[in-house]
């Protein structure tokens, strides 16, 4: 009673009438927000430099001096470091810094598009249980159990040995198999909004199902689902990673941050800063995109702060 | 100097203030609260719900959320101050000498523990007995609030028992150690209408035979007016007006008392037919810095003096000069005469 | 309570059924596994020969049902690379990786759950925003690189613990920190959650009420609440990380289950894969079972009811 009786005064109170409006107070969360402020601004860095890298950079990624090979970053100093390879070389003369750079779009280009594949599987499960219940929440529930049961870097590394290794393998596989998260939130988002008056009055007027699923229940689980897109794509983007790192995944030459560790393990003793840079990179790309989903869903969805 | 045995008062609240920080402000939920409670008497302090009546009971049995301050000219149990002692000395005394009643038996108790345990904690926690007797205790508490097959219950667990028989359990936990004060907060609120006047006639029967100080929280005038020995009417965080029972409901002296009297049927005076008052309007908002009477907003007879400096509790003269009967209108003594509010508020 | 338990043991054996057939028609897509297994300069009769021996050669229905007969009596084949039955390779391994598991899971729970307690007793707290800290540093942190970086640091340059193998207790302290530490996030997010919630339930307020100490209130009624979700999510990420073990067990080189699948999936050897994929979807199944289960033992709403 002490807490209703503290927010029932402070609705009616005259600070309240004359608070700012909604959009405002969303844009000021967002600039409060420093954790979706700084997660976005590294991800729009390193996207920006993902895109622009033929500009950042004027090496080829795939170009081999083994002249120059395994030249130190700037930072160890020696007589080697040198200006013109800011991250040094790796073991083949390639320069660190465009492979690095290259190795970004790989990244953002998996993430995004295996979190793509599977927001649209998982959405179409998770509404469609969510809103129907019954037989058809049954059927999908035993489809995201048996997911879940299967371990995804071992079937993905298997499915992957069995067709054979490509990016398109890659973003496909993955796609296929990290929808559950989508599936199981849109599920339990949509219960939530199906028990709402708006949609008995939607269903009351006659609005065909299709109609409702959009234009009633979208508008109103497609924050869940901008939240759970971020964290999807930090997980792909991961995923791709460990699958390149074991050799099953992105195929060399390519450049990609897994692979570029995975290359690099053997001289880790000798240079750790071959799996440091690329590691440091790849903690840096997912801890962004995980901040930028946590803050996400702070502001739009305060009360399911965790 | 107040002692138990001279005076036998339990509880001593004066000037007791509670604020909250929320995000428009600073909410002053209790302002300046004064009352106290002797042995044997039943103090049911009434009001609508946001009035600060919870508050001021958890403010005494400092149970406030941690957010909350509170400051007290007064505040003492038995002779003792509660105001400046420590955490752990208020721990001793919490659940010992006095106790609480909450409103919401469905949630109040551990679903991960039985009965028994819940119970017998109470015990083993203040006093130096053991397992065994903390459970006679609690076997006899339990068949003494009226808990059929007593010995069963001890073992099940709270979800297996009606939001009657849990409150019934709340009530025998809070006897556990024989408290000198209970507070009860709208006990009977969650529960059904037939069940609340079983457990406030045992309250009310309790508190004769263990000879205890019992604070009765409630919005329901019907309860006061069987119960009571004394009232104190709250609104919007201030004491409005203080009396006994009989002087409340006889001549009841404040605008918003009167109001409230109105709201109920009354046996014997309300007629068929009669239309039974409201009180138009809401609570103010508690956020910041007042001034004046509360209920300006809201009462028939407000003046422009009403709004301009705090009013204070004042001995009500109505009743020939009673010590005892205090309330905070300056126009008291001329709207006595008036029409009964509820004429006056409803066309 | 019985009923519950028949039930899911039912949803167990129907997902390991759907599994399996999943599994079995891996070896479909990968093309004629005759040729695989022979490799592909091999004679015609050879291929034939092989065909015969493990039985390609018949309707994919039939094999299907020989394999899941099999399977349920414990017989999963003849692995094509190690020339033994794929059973006797499985359960050889088995125990290692789920040593490695249990270890990695009291890791997390060590470190996540007196953190997560701690960040709820003092919301925004300096601990609140370590542990908060912990959490997002965790969640973007790749297991590998983590491992690898274990190894460089505790490994090579301070010399603390060796580097692979698995008979000394010391090669899985590596390995359990790697494993654990990637679950630590969930658990403790979790736990600081259910604490906050509790601790702002009615029954913290009674308890308080009562005169109890504030760490009978904390540890008798606030944890024993708050710890019964943990417990099923912890039998999860236990499932999930058997499965991440792969990558773990490959670095470490250390003898369990996920070698086993690593080494299998380098040779194309795909009985053993299935037997793995099948193996750990079961544990899993069985995992989130006994988490229900434990769940009804602590919560008495669900054991009674």
């Amino acid at each position: 009673m002490a807490e209703l009786s503290v927010k029932r005064a402070g609705t009616m109170s005259a600070e309240e009438i004359l608070a700012p409006s909604p959009g405002a107070l969303l844009r000021r969360r967002i600039f409060r927000h420093w954790g979706l402020m700084i997660g976005g601004m590294i991800l729009a860095a390193i996207v920006l430099m993902a895109v622009l890298a033929p500009f950042v950079t004027t090496f080829d990624p795939y170009d081999q001096q083994l002249a120059r090979k395994l030249i130190p970053p700037v930072w160890h100093g020696g007589a080697k470091a040198t200006w013109v390879h800011p991250l040094g070389t790796d073991h083949l003369g390639r320069d660190y810094l465009t492979r690095l750079l290259y190795g970004a779009q790989i990244s953002l280009l998996i993430g995004f598009s295996a979190m793509l594949i599977s927001g649209v599987i998982g959405t179409v499960m998770g509404v469609l249980a969510g809103y129907f219940g019954g037989r058809v929440d049954m059927v999908v529930n035993f489809i995201i159990t048996t997911r879940l049961s299967m371990p995804v870097v071992l079937v993905a590394l298997a499915v992957v040995s069995i067709i054979g290794s490509s990016l398109t393998v890659v973003i496909w596989v993955l796609g296929l198999l990290i929808w559950d998260r989508f599936a199981v939130v849109m599920r339990s988002a949509t219960q939530q909004v199906r028990v709402r008056e708006f949609i008995t009055a939607a269903q009351a007027l006659g609005c065909s199902t299709p109609r409702i699923l959009l234009a009633e229940v979208a508008p109103n689980v497609v924050n869940h689902l901008i939240v759970v897109a971020t964290l999807e794509m930090a997980h792909a983007i991961l995923l791709e990673a460990a699958l390149s790192f074991l050799g099953l995944g992105v195929q060399p030459p390519t450049p990609s941050w897994g692979l570029m560790i995975s290359e690099a393990k053997g001289l880790m003793f000798f240079d750790p800063w071959l799996i440091s840079i690329p590691g440091v990179a790849l903690f840096l790309l997912v801890l962004a995109i995980n901040m930028l989903g946590d803050g996400l869903r702070d502001i739009t969805a305060p009360e399911n702060r965790g | 100097m107040p002692g138990v045995a001279m005076s036998g008062r339990v509880l001593t609240v004066e000037d007791l203030r509670v604020t909250l920080p929320v995000p428009a402000g600073t909410l002053h939920a209790v302002q300046g609260v004064s009352f106290h409670v002797d042995r044997g008497e039943t103090l049911c302090i009434v009001g609508e719900s946001g009035c600060g009546k919870t508050l001021t009971a958890l403010a005494v049995m400092d149970l406030l959320p941690s957010r909350a301050r509170r400051t007290a000219a007064r505040l003492e149990l038995e002779g003792q101050s509660l105001a400046g002692a420590g955490e752990r000395a208020i721990a001793d005394i919490r659940g010992n000498r006095m106790a609480m009643i909450f409103q919401e038996p469905m949630t109040s108790l551990n679903p991960a523990y039985t009965i028994g345990n819940q119970l017998e904690e109470a015990l083993l926690r203040h006093r130096r007995v053991g397992r065994k007797q903390a459970r006679e205790r609690a076997l006899y508490l339990l068949d003494r609030v009226g808990i059929p097959s007593a010995a069963r219950r001890l073992n099940q667990y709270p979800h297996q028992l009606s939001g009657g028989l849990r409150q019934r359990v709340m009530i025998a936990m809070a006897l556990m150690c024989g408290p000198a004060l209970i507070l009860a907060d709208e006990p009977t609120t969650a529960l059904d209408v037939t069940i609340q006047a079983q457990i406030l006639h045992l309250l009310a029967e309790l508190q004769r035979e263990f000879a205890m100080g019992l604070v009765l929280i409630t919005h329901d005038l019907g309860i006061v007016a069987r119960i009571a020995t004394r009232v104190a009417v709250m609104y919007a965080g201030q004491v409005v007006e203080t009396g006994t029972a009989q002087a409340i409901f006889s001549a009841p002296a404040h605008p918003y008392t009167r109001g409230l009297l109105a709201c109920i049927p009354v046996p014997g005076k309300t007629r068929r037919g009669d239309r039974l008052g409201t009180i138009p309007g809401m609570v103010p908002s508690l956020i910041g810095e007042m001034r004046g009477c509360r209920f300006a907003g809201r009462c028939p007879y407000v003046a422009g003096a009403c709004r301009e400096s705090e009013v204070p509790l004042e001995t009500g003269l109505e009743t020939g000069g009673e010590q005892d009967h205090l309330v905070r209108c300056i126009r008291h003594a001329e709207i006595a005469g008036l029409a009964a509010p509820s004429e006056a508020v409803v066309s | 309570m019985l009923a519950f338990t028949l039930k899911r043991l039912g949803v167990a054996l129907l997902v390991a059924l759907t599994v399996s057939l999943i599994t079995f028609s891996m070896i479909y897509v990968s093309g004629d596994p005759a040729i695989a297994i022979a490799g592909e300069g091999a004679r015609a009769q050879d291929i034939e020969a092989i065909r015969k021996f493990y039985g390609f050669d018949r309707p994919i229905i039939e094999q299907y049902f020989n394999w899941l007969i099999g399977a349920l009596q414990g017989d999963f084949g003849r692995s094509y690379t190690l020339r033994q039955p794929v059973a006797g390779v499985i359960f050889a391994r088995l125990p290692v990786t789920m040593l490695l598991g249990a270890l990695a899971i009291a890791f997390a729970l060590v470190l996540a759950i007196p953190l997560g307690v701690l960040a709820a007793v003092r919301p925004n707290s300096l601990v609140d925003r370590f542990a908060l800290t912990v959490a997002v540093v965790g969640q973007a942190m790749p297991s590998f690189w983590f491992a690898l970086t274990l190894v460089l640091w505790l490994g090579v340059h301070w010399r603390l613990l060796p580097i692979t193998g698995s008979d000394r207790w010391q090669n899985f302290v590596m390995p359990a920190i790697a494993l654990g530490y990637y679950v630590t996030p969930a658990i403790m997010r979790l736990t600081r959650a259910g604490v906050l919630e509790v601790l702002s339930s009615d029954y913290i307020r009674t308890a308080r009420a009562k005169g109890l100490r504030p760490m009978a209130v904390l540890f008798k009624h606030a944890l024993r609440n708050a710890i019964i979700p943990v417990v099923s999510l912890s039998a999860v990420q236990f499932g999930f990380m058997l499965g991440g073990s792969i990558v773990i067990e490959t670095i470490f080189q250390i003898n369990g289950l996920g070698y086993l699948a690593w080494e299998s999936i380098q040779r194309k050897d795909l009985p053993t894969m299935q037997a793995i994929v099948l193996t750990l979807s079961v544990i899993y199944v069985l995992l989130t079972l006994l988490g229900d289960l434990l769940n009804a033992f602590l919560d008495p709403r669900l054991r009674v009811a």
